[in-house]
């Protein structure tokens, strides 16, 4: 059983309470970096300890922190990203609604290395239980004397502030979180200036995913370099993977980087398997903009080895027989489910999503949609296939934020990888109404495949 | 060092200021290269970039990182380094791209030049003329919006909108009460004002020039003419609250409509208030100067004659003068 490093008390009854949290050793890390450790050293054991990104580009956190820009006499401040959206990711939600303090002293280690007074939280607005779980937990820790004034006497202030969005999935982006945060319409900003340069009120900012900053906390309690021994490569760490979709035992796992694929899905300790002892169809391995991938190529890379849950070894091969690791969201598909209709509802939520402000996502995601919608219905055409590819290719790259990108990969790969299934609704535009394309040619309607592989 | 940088765009070397934009570079350059812009506005803090219609390949970043930019960047919002390489024209990537683009600003626009005021002076026309295909792939109903007046003299007709937010820079930049936004996302967004308020303002029909489509149109203009049919005079006036330069579209001897004066790329030159726009439509008002400059290549033009002039860049390089011999003898000739 690999070690956790986030989850570790995650059963101990009462962990949402401060007294409970820090009898399991709870703030040691705020105690320790305030302390005995300078910001600049703070920021170099993050660094060490090669700790990537948690909400899906990667980006390693240490370096974001050292790009921040030092002016004098200019406030600096760091942004929490709690507004996760991605459909097939809850893992944050389920950090902040069971250990909300893990997050917040990550905040106040993270603040202190970055030289931020104030800091923000922005979660999602449709999270209001998680809201008032971090509300309650911000005041326990005031009490406590870890927030406000001088904490623990080492002169350090920091007020955190827990601030609501609207629920907008844009709003995950960061500078569209930031102008969010400003009260303005949530738009991605046009980069450069970077928010480590210009932010939040024009001041420079760090925006972290929930999971990034609280993956501090054991890096400062056992050191970067400790940190750094798990994993694999250059994915250091334990990830946080909200597994869903057809899976014996969905649910969040803390899992090392560099874990095989094929384990994750079937061991017990994991996922248990697909459920109904069906068959694995595909996988989306890291929330729903990455890249769909059929089994085999989740199971094995192109050259036959296999494939391990790390932000290398998933992207291998690029788009076109590789993914992402994203922000962690695995949702497998059995063979009963349908691809089409799955990237319809991908490209449904797109098209729902996309801020409108620069033409190609704006009227692309729509066009997409309104074709998958057509497809899917028993209504398309072949042309229509071909139609998509190239307009997912003119989203691709041309717009202000990856949101574009987000929506135009799922359609691209799952055409791709899944080409015969789309041609099998233009075909079958009746029989595609009632069965799927799995039942109607090699799955078994009764729940008696056999696991292919199980260990 | 020097405080100019240099950079060349599709072979064109140019110096320009620091700070310069690659738009604003190759339109120092002229021509051809100029990538076009449809919400890119010179006199509006913080427009461009969201149209993505003037998308280069930056080939080469600079003469320190020479690495070329990994994806297309919107010119209007990159600024230039010493010694970066761009690529407009040249490159069948961003022509591709910019096509692209084209067509997905027109499968949502209706498309209906016929009936509709702008013609003849619409960028999105002459962006569709340029780059469009020749049928639409877009089988779908469009969005529909119903008709808005903005005030007594601006029509919002919101089907037409490419969402390029100039009127929203406009309404925020000139004006000091701003009651004008967007509404709702994705491509349900609409340009609208406070609860229909209606936009009272002195500037407010600045709105009218800086539209590139037929959204906004003036009220008091509407179906009265084509523009081709209209001659263009400039003309200027005593105004108390703007510098009353403003060019005067003439249909014979009437004044059917007053704007600002426009420059090559369609920005004006100065913004008028509204007394000079709506109010003063009587050759008595106004002090004519003389024709408006009007690009040969625009329908407005047609029997209007002016003597075509090499680009500024070519005047001053007897390089490339020598190079465009041919093309210069003979717009001599005409």
């Amino acid at each position: 059983m690999a070690r956790k490093l986030l989850l570790e008390h995650i059963n101990v009854p009462g962990i949402n309470t401060f007294d409970v949290y820090r009898q399991k050793g709870g703030y040691r890390a705020v105690e320790k970096a305030l302390k005995t450790l300078t910001p600049d050293e703070v920021v170099e054991e993050v660094k060490k300890s090669g700790l990537r990104g948690r909400g899906g580009a990667g980006f390693p956190t240490g370096m974001k922190w050292s790009f921040l820009a030092k002016p004098e006499g200019v406030a600096r401040y760091l942004v929490c990203n709690a507004d996760e959206s991605e459909p097939g990711t809850f893992k944050d939600r389920y950090l902040m609604t069971h250990i909300p303090h893990a997050l917040i002293e990550g905040m106040i280690v993270s603040s202190f290395a970055l030289g931020a007074n104030t800091s923000y939280i922005y979660v999602r607005g449709e999270m209001m239980p998680q809201i008032r779980i971090l509300e309650k937990a911000i005041a326990e820790a005031k009490n406590a004397g870890f927030l406000g004034k001088n904490i623990l006497g080492t002169g350090y202030d920091l007020e955190l502030y827990v601030q609501p969005g609207g629920g907008a999935y844009i709003c995950g982006e960061e500078t569209a979180l930031l102008e969010s945060l400003e009260g303005k319409r949530g738009n991605p900003r046009i980069k450069p200036p970077f928010p480590a340069i210009a932010g939040l009120y024009g001041c420079p900012t760090v925006v972290n995913n929930v999971e990034s900053i609280a993956a501090t906390v054991p890096i400062i309690n056992d050191g970067g370099d400790e940190y750094a021994k798990i994993g694999i490569g250059r994915s250091t760490g334990t990830k946080l993977i909200s597994a869903s979709g057809n899976l014996v035992r969905p649910g969040v796992y803390e899992i090392d980087l560099g874990l095989p694929v094929e384990e994750f899905i079937y061991s017990d300790e994991y996922c248990g398997g697909i459920a109904n002892g069906k068959r694995l169809k595909a996988t989306v391995a890291g929330g729903s903009s990455v890249p769909i991938l059929p089994a085999n190529l989740t199971l094995k890379l192109a050259n036959g080895e296999p494939r391990l849950m790390s932000y290398e070894s998933l992207s291998d091969g690029g788009f076109a027989t590789g993914s992402m690791m994203g922000s962690g969201g695995f949702i497998a598909f059995d063979e009963d489910q349908c691809i089409v209709r799955n990237t319809w509802n991908f490209s449904r939520f797109y098209h729902h999503e996309s801020c409108g402000q620069c033409s190609p996502c704006r009227e692309g995601t729509g066009w997409m949609e309104k074709v998958l919608h057509r497809i899917e219905y028993g209504h398309g055409k072949m042309s229509d296939i071909d139609l998509l590819v190239d307009v997912s290719k003119k989203i691709e790259g041309n717009t202000i934020c990856p949101l574009g990108d987000a929506a135009a990969w799922p359609v691209a790969s799952a055409i791709r990888h899944f080409r015969d299934e789309f041609e099998w609704h233009v075909k079958e535009p009746i029989k595609c109404l009632d069965t799927n394309y799995g039942l109607a040619n090699y799955a078994q309607p009764i729940a008696k495949a056999e696991v292919t592989t199980g260990n | 060092m020097s405080d100019k940088v240099k950079v060349t765009i599709d072979g064109i070397t140019v110096e320009v200021a620091p700070g310069t934009t690659i738009l604003n570079a190759a339109r120092q350059i002229g021509g051809d290269i100029v990538p076009p812009a449809m919400c890119y506005y010179s006199k509006l803090e913080g427009s461009g970039g969201k149209c993505r219609t003037c998308i280069v390949k930056v080939s080469k970043g600079s003469e320190k990182d020479p690495r070329p930019m990994p994806k297309l960047v919107a010119s209007c919002r990159t600024t230039v380094m010493d010694g970066m390489e761009v690529q407009n024209i040249t490159s069948p990537e961003v022509i591709e791209a910019r096509s692209g683009v084209v067509e997905m600003l027109l499968i949502n626009h209706p498309l209906d030049c016929p009936v509709c005021d702008q013609a003849g002076e619409c960028d999105l026309q002459n962006l569709g003329y340029e780059h469009g295909l020749q049928k639409t792939r877009y089988e779908f109903e469009r969005r529909t919006f119903e008709r808005i007046d903005i005030g007594d003299k601006i029509q919002l007709h919101m089907n037409r909108c490419i969402l390029c937010y100039r009127c929203v820079f406009t309404a925020d930049q000139i004006t000091n009460k701003r009651v004008h936004g967007i509404l709702n996302r994705g491509d349900h967004s609409e340009i609208s004002t406070y609860i229909q308020t209606a936009v009272d303002n002195d500037f407010s029909g600045n709105v009218i020039d800086v539209c590139p489509v037929g959204a906004l149109t003036d009220k008091t203009f509407r179906f009265k003419n084509r523009v081709w049919f209209t001659k263009p005079i400039d003309a200027h006036r005593d105004c108390p609250t703007c510098s009353g330069k403003v060019t005067l579209w003439y249909k014979g001897e009437d004044v059917l409509r007053v704007t600002a004066r426009k420059d090559i790329y369609g920005e004006v030159e100065e913004f008028i208030c509204n007394t000079c726009r709506f109010d003063k439509k009587k050759t008595a008002d106004w002090v004519i100067e003389h024709p408006t400059h009007i690009s040969d290549t625009s329908v407005i033009a047609s029997n209007h004659y002016e003597t075509l002039k090499p680009l500024p860049v070519i005047q001053n390089n007897p390089q490339l003068q020598q190079a465009n011999k041919v093309e210069l003898e003979k717009t001599t000739k005409f």
